[in-house]
C-alpha cells in the first residue's frame, strides 16, 4: 500500500457563472482509505467527483494522483491511470451483453489489450456476482443487477481510486445490503473509495471517515459518528435551529 | 372523514422504488410537513397526490372519492394545487397575469386577487412585472399565490425555502403563516426543519421512499428527527 495520499484536490474552486460549485476544497484520500462525502442538495458533493475524475475541470486549484499533478488530464486518461467512477444512474449499453459492456469498459477505460481485458472482464464479473447473466443484455437487468454492473464497469477500467456517485439509491433494504458486502470487500481489498451516498446508514457500514459538505465547502472531516452530530452538519441539512 | 388519505401507496420510477406502502391521512385546516433528505420519496409523493405521478399500487382518496388515477388537470379541478419546486412560472408574464392564470380554475373562497396581494404584501408592488425578472422570493411569493387564487380545498407546496435568500424564505414563511391562519390545508415539503416546524402542526420524516418517524409540533425533538432523517439508528443496528 502506497504510504502517501492516492488522490488529492487541493484549493479546488469549481464555478458555473456567479455560483461557486466548490469554493475552495481540500480533500486528500490516502491509499486503501474509504471516505464517505455527503451533504444536502446542491452542496458540490458530484461536481467534486466530476473534478477529481476528471469529467469537469476546476477553475482553479490542484487535482493530484499519486503526487503527481493530473490537472489537465481528462476523464479518459484519468481512468486508464486508474481513477475509476461509478455513476448514479446506470446506463450501459443495453443493446450489448453484460460481458461486451465490461469488455469496452476494460478495453477503452482500462486501455487493455484484448486478451488482458478478457480475462479483467471475467474476474470482475465473478466478484460482481454477474457471472451468471454475463451473457444477458444489459437492458434486461433490473435495478440492484444495473448497479452492479455499473460496478463492473468502472472495476473492468483497474481503479486504484474508485469513485462512485449514489450507487445505493433506489435499492430496496436487502438490495442495499448485499452492495454494502460488496463495495465492503473491494475496500477490504485495498481499494480507495469515495462514495457519495445519501443513505446515511449505509454509508457508515463502509466508510471510516465522512466529509460533510455545504455551498461548495466542506464543513466537517472526521469519524462518521462525529460527523453526523456535528451541529454545522445537522444545520446544513435541517436548517439552522435558532432560526 | 380526512380531507385527504393516502393508503398504502407505491411509486416507481421506472426500476426505483420511490415511495413504499406510505400511509397519510390529512385533516381539513392541518398543515403537515414532510422532511427527508434527498431521494426520500418527497416530491414523488406530493406529486400523485397531485396527479402528476401516477401510482403502482395503493389508493388516493381525496374528501372520500378516489383520486388515484386521476390527471392532473383534474386534481385541479377537485381543488389540489401543487406549488412545484422551481415555480414554475410564466416568465413572459406579469406577476398580476400569472396569478389570474390561477384564476382559471376558481373555487369560490376567500382568496382574490387582493386578497392574495394582502397577503404577499411583497408582491403589490410588482404586480406589472414580468415573472421573469423577479428574485426567487418574489417568484415563489407569485407561485404560491397562483395557487391559493384557485381557492384549493389542499395546497401542496414543495420546497419552499430552496434556494432562496434568508430575508426571502423569512418574508414568504411569514406569508404562509397567514395563508394557514386563514384555515388553508397545507402538505408541505421542506428542507429546513425549524421554518417547516414553525407552521407546520405536525412532522412527518421520510426515508427510502418510507415514514420513519411521525409527530406533532414539540412532540419530536431535532435529535430524534435527525436520527430519523439519516437513518443513524438502522446504521447502529446494522
Amino acid at each position: 500500500m502506497e504510504s502517501g495520499p492516492v488522490l488529492e484536490a487541493v484549493g479546488v474552486r469549481r464555478t458555473f457563472g456567479a455560483l461557486a460549485a466548490l469554493d475552495g476544497v481540500d480533500i486528500s484520500i490516502a491509499s486503501g482509505e474509504a471516505i464517505g462525502i455527503v451533504g444536502p442538495n446542491g452542496a458540490g458533493k458530484t461536481t467534486l467527483l466530476s473534478v477529481l475524475a476528471g469529467t469537469i475541470a476546476p477553475s482553479s486549484g490542484e487535482i493530484r494522483f499519486r503526487g503527481r499533478e493530473v490537472t489537465r488530464s481528462g476523464a479518459s486518461a484519468r481512468s486508464r491511470m486508474g481513477i475509476g467512477r461509478a455513476h448514479q444512474v446506470p446506463r450501459p449499453f443495453g443493446a450489448m451483453s453484460v460481458f461486451e459492456n465490461c469488455f469496452v469498459a476494460a478495453s477503452t477505460g482500462g486501455g487493455l489489450r484484448r486478451r488482458a481485458a478478457y480475462e479483467r472482464c471475467i474476474e470482475v464479473l465473478e466478484r460482481c456476482r454477474l457471472d451468471d447473466v454475463a451473457n444477458r443484455r444489459a437492458d434486461t437487468l433490473g435495478l440492484l443487477a444495473r448497479k452492479r454492473l455499473e460496478l463492473a464497469r468502472a472495476l473492468a477500467t483497474g481503479p486504484v481510486v474508485l469513485l462512485l456517485d449514489e450507487i445505493g439509491a433506489g435499492l430496496t433494504d436487502a438490495e442495499a445490503a448485499e452492495l454494502v458486502t460488496m463495495i465492503k470487500s473491494l475496500s477490504e481489498s485495498g481499494l480507495s473509495i469515495v462514495w457519495i451516498e445519501h443513505i446515511v446508514h449505509v454509508l457508515v457500514q463502509v466508510v471510516g471517515r465522512l466529509v460533510c459538505m455545504d455551498f461548495g465547502l466542506i464543513i466537517a472531516d472526521g469519524q462518521p459518528a462525529e460527523v453526523m452530530r456535528d451541529a454545522r452538519v445537522v444545520d446544513a441539512y435541517l436548517g439552522s435551529a435558532a432560526a | 372523514m380526512s380531507l385527504l388519505a393516502v393508503e398504502s401507496l407505491e411509486l416507481r420510477h421506472g426500476l426505483l422504488e420511490a415511495v413504499r406502502g406510505v400511509e397519510l391521512t390529512l385533516e381539513e385546516g392541518e398543515t403537515v410537513a414532510l422532511v427527508g433528505a434527498n431521494g426520500a420519496g418527497k416530491t414523488t409523493l406530493l406529486r400523485a397526490i397531485a396527479g402528476a405521478h401516477r401510482p403502482s399500487g395503493g389508493r388516493i382518496l381525496f374528501d372520500g372519492r378516489d383520486v388515484t388515477r386521476l390527471r392532473a388537470h383534474d386534481c385541479v379541478r377537485l381543488g389540489i394545487s401543487l406549488v412545484p419546486e422551481g415555480r414554475r412560472l410564466f416568465g413572459d408574464l406579469t406577476v398580476e397575469e400569472n396569478l389570474l392564470v390561477g384564476s382559471q380554475r376558481r373555487h369560490g373562497g376567500h382568496w382574490t386577487l387582493e386578497t392574495v396581494l394582502a397577503a404577499f404584501p411583497m408582491l403589490e408592488r410588482l404586480r406589472d412585472r414580468r415573472a421573469r425578472t423577479l428574485s426567487g422570493g418574489e417568484q415563489q411569493a407569485t407561485a404560491i399565490g397562483r395557487a391559493l387564487i384557485a381557492n384549493p380545498r389542499l395546497l401542496l407546496l414543495d420546497e419552499v425555502s430552496l434556494g432562496l435568500a434568508p430575508l426571502a424564505v423569512e418574508a414568504v414563511y411569514e406569508s404562509l403563516a397567514t395563508v394557514i391562519a386563514q384555515g388553508a390545508t397545507v402538505l408541505l415539503v421542506e428542507q429546513d426543519l425549524t421554518r417547516a416546524v414553525s407552521v407546520a402542526e405536525r412532522v412527518i420524516c421520510m426515508l427510502e421512499g418510507r415514514f420513519v418517524l411521525e409527530g406533532r409540533r414539540g412532540e419530536l425533538t431535532r435529535e430524534q428527527i435527525t436520527d430519523a432523517y439519516f437513518g443513524l439508528s438502522r446504521g447502529a443496528a446494522a
